[in-house]
């Protein structure tokens, strides 16, 4: 173990709060800093476009616990504006300088804003805890209708939790399916059928040309088919962007995020490391690419590496190799993956049938199982997430599916 | 050692029986059940289960 005194941990988020926590564990002892862009202390963001939205979940409830206990010095509603070239101060936007010897990044995304400048009152993003605030305030006015822009999954699950509170709510997604483009064909037009089930009226293949106001705000939007939508309030969902400007004059290499090396550790600097959605490194299941996964379960995992291998020694530090999994919840039904299903060059049912709401779909890149995706049937995840770890073929995952239709007694005997 | 889960907050995501498989299980309907007094060795285990859940409704009591 190196001998580090002072550690600055830049994002106060899950990876933030875990990988500073992960530091203690392992026995740092030293200074550790925490700094965190937003002046709330560590929340838990899934609630924020689901339970907290429908009213499910308190704002207590989705503070994260563990950030109370810990030794640290909390830098709290203040921004890292830059990372000195030597890797050694990081500068707040106050001016504070803040000196190092082991840094972890963790600044996470941003929501994308939208491409073409300044839109109008009551049109917005969700990411932060002050826009799910604002939002279900908006909602709680009970809006004639709610424009969702962006069908993945954010702005799904705004949709979903929108029509749970019984307003109108209009889909529009520039895609001919929701999700298409990561779990295929097949299962975005599952989606878009849930989706319209539960009275979502989706457009698909269809953009935005331009929004439409009244003296209060937005009023609706004009859309590529030529049709017109009347809407009091629109939520933005069109993906994330890494935060990483403040990176831009440091020897960090950057590319679509912070480039890492297996172990998690930065590349361009000697002392730093990378967790959570800001990360890009080369996943040692998936091939020499990068990837970057915005999920929790990996802004959690990465995070305890992370911190592990910026205290071990060069021969101690292992590679993060955490077969991602992630969840979401649409008008009731469970989604939940494993893997990297977008990296598929193709994809077949495995368990039950798309038609009755209840199955495993998996996903294979010449012939080997690379990921998962199921539908109200989480507890049969496991195993293919074994699968695809020990990079198990389509065959083998059929194998096990056929096992399991023989004897349903035996997802039980994990 | 005791394990207290609150199932009003478990949305049966199932991490912590991967995290831990000795003491979370989830059943065929998606409900959780979990060994309440584990052995003491089964610690590391449990607090790791204790993080990954993605609602906090595990406790571990002293």
């Amino acid at each position: 173990m190196n001998e580090l005194e002072r550690v600055v941990v830049v994002g106060a988020s899950l990876a933030g709060l875990r990988a500073a926590e992960a530091l203690r564990t392992h026995g740092f002892d030293g200074e550790l800093r925490i700094v965190g862009a937003e002046p709330h202390e560590p929340y838990n963001r899934p609630p924020l476009s689901k339970g907290l939205l429908v009213g499910d979940d308190t704002l207590e409830g989705c503070v994260l616990h563990g950030a109370r206990e810990l030794d640290a010095i909390w830098h709290l509603g203040r921004r890292a504006e830059r990372l000195t070239t030597d890797g050694r101060i990081v500068v707040l936007d106050d001016g504070e300088r803040l000196s190092l010897d082991g840094l972890i990044i963790a600044t996470g995304a941003r929501a994308r804003p939208w491409p073409s400048g300044p839109v109008p009152a009551g049109v917005s993003t969700l990411r932060s805890l002050d826009d799910a605030l604002a939002l279900r305030q908006a909602l709680e006015r009970r809006p004639r209708g709610l424009l969702v822009v962006g069908a993945g999954f954010i702005g799904g699950e705004v949709a979903s939790s929108a029509a749970a509170l019984g307003l109108p709510v209009t889909l529009v997604e520039r895609e001919d399916a929701p999700l298409a483009g990561v779990l295929g064909a097949e299962v975005g037009a599952f989606l878009a059928g849930l989706h319209r089930a539960s009275g979502v009226d989706l457009r698909l293949g269809t953009t935005v040309e331009r929004f439409l106001t009244d003296s209060a705000g937005i009023a609706g939007a004009l859309l590529s088919d030529g049709t017109r939508v009347d809407a009091a309030v629109c939520v933005l969902a069109l993906g994330a962007l890494p935060n990483t400007e403040w990176l831009r004059s440091s020897g960090v290499q950057l590319d679509r995020g912070v480039v890492c090396r297996a172990d998690l550790r930065v590349a361009g600097v000697s002392n730093a490391v990378a967790a959570g959605d800001v990360a890009r490194w080369p996943h040692p299941l998936f091939g020499a690419e990068l990837v970057s996964v915005g999920h929790w379960t990996n802004a959690l995992e990465q995070a305890a590496v992370a911190a592990r291998n910026l205290l071990a020694a060069p021969h101690e530090r292992e590679p993060f190799a955490a077969v991602p999994t992630f969840w979401s919840d649409l008008h009731g039904c469970r989604l939940r993956s494993v893997g990297l299903p977008g990296l598929a060059h193709d994809a077949c049912t495995l368990e039950g049938s798309i038609d009755d709401g209840e199955f495993v779909m998996g996903y294979h890149r010449r012939g080997t199982l690379i990921g998962a995706f199921a539908v109200n049937m989480n507890r049969r995840l496991p195993r293919y997430r074994r699968l695809v770890e020990a990079q198990a073929t389509i065959g083998d995952a059929m194998r096990e599916a056929a096992g399991q239709a023989r004897d349903p007694a035996a997802s039980n005997a994990a | 050692m005791r394990v207290e889960v609150d199932l009003d907050r478990c949305e049966a995501h199932g991490e912590c029986a991967m995290a831990a498989p000795a003491v979370f299980e989830l059943d065929d309907e998606d409900q959780l059940h979990h060994e309440s007094r584990p052995d003491d060795a089964l610690r590391p285990e449990v607090e790791r289960a204790v993080r990954a859940c993605p609602t906090q409704a595990i406790r571990l009591v002293e």
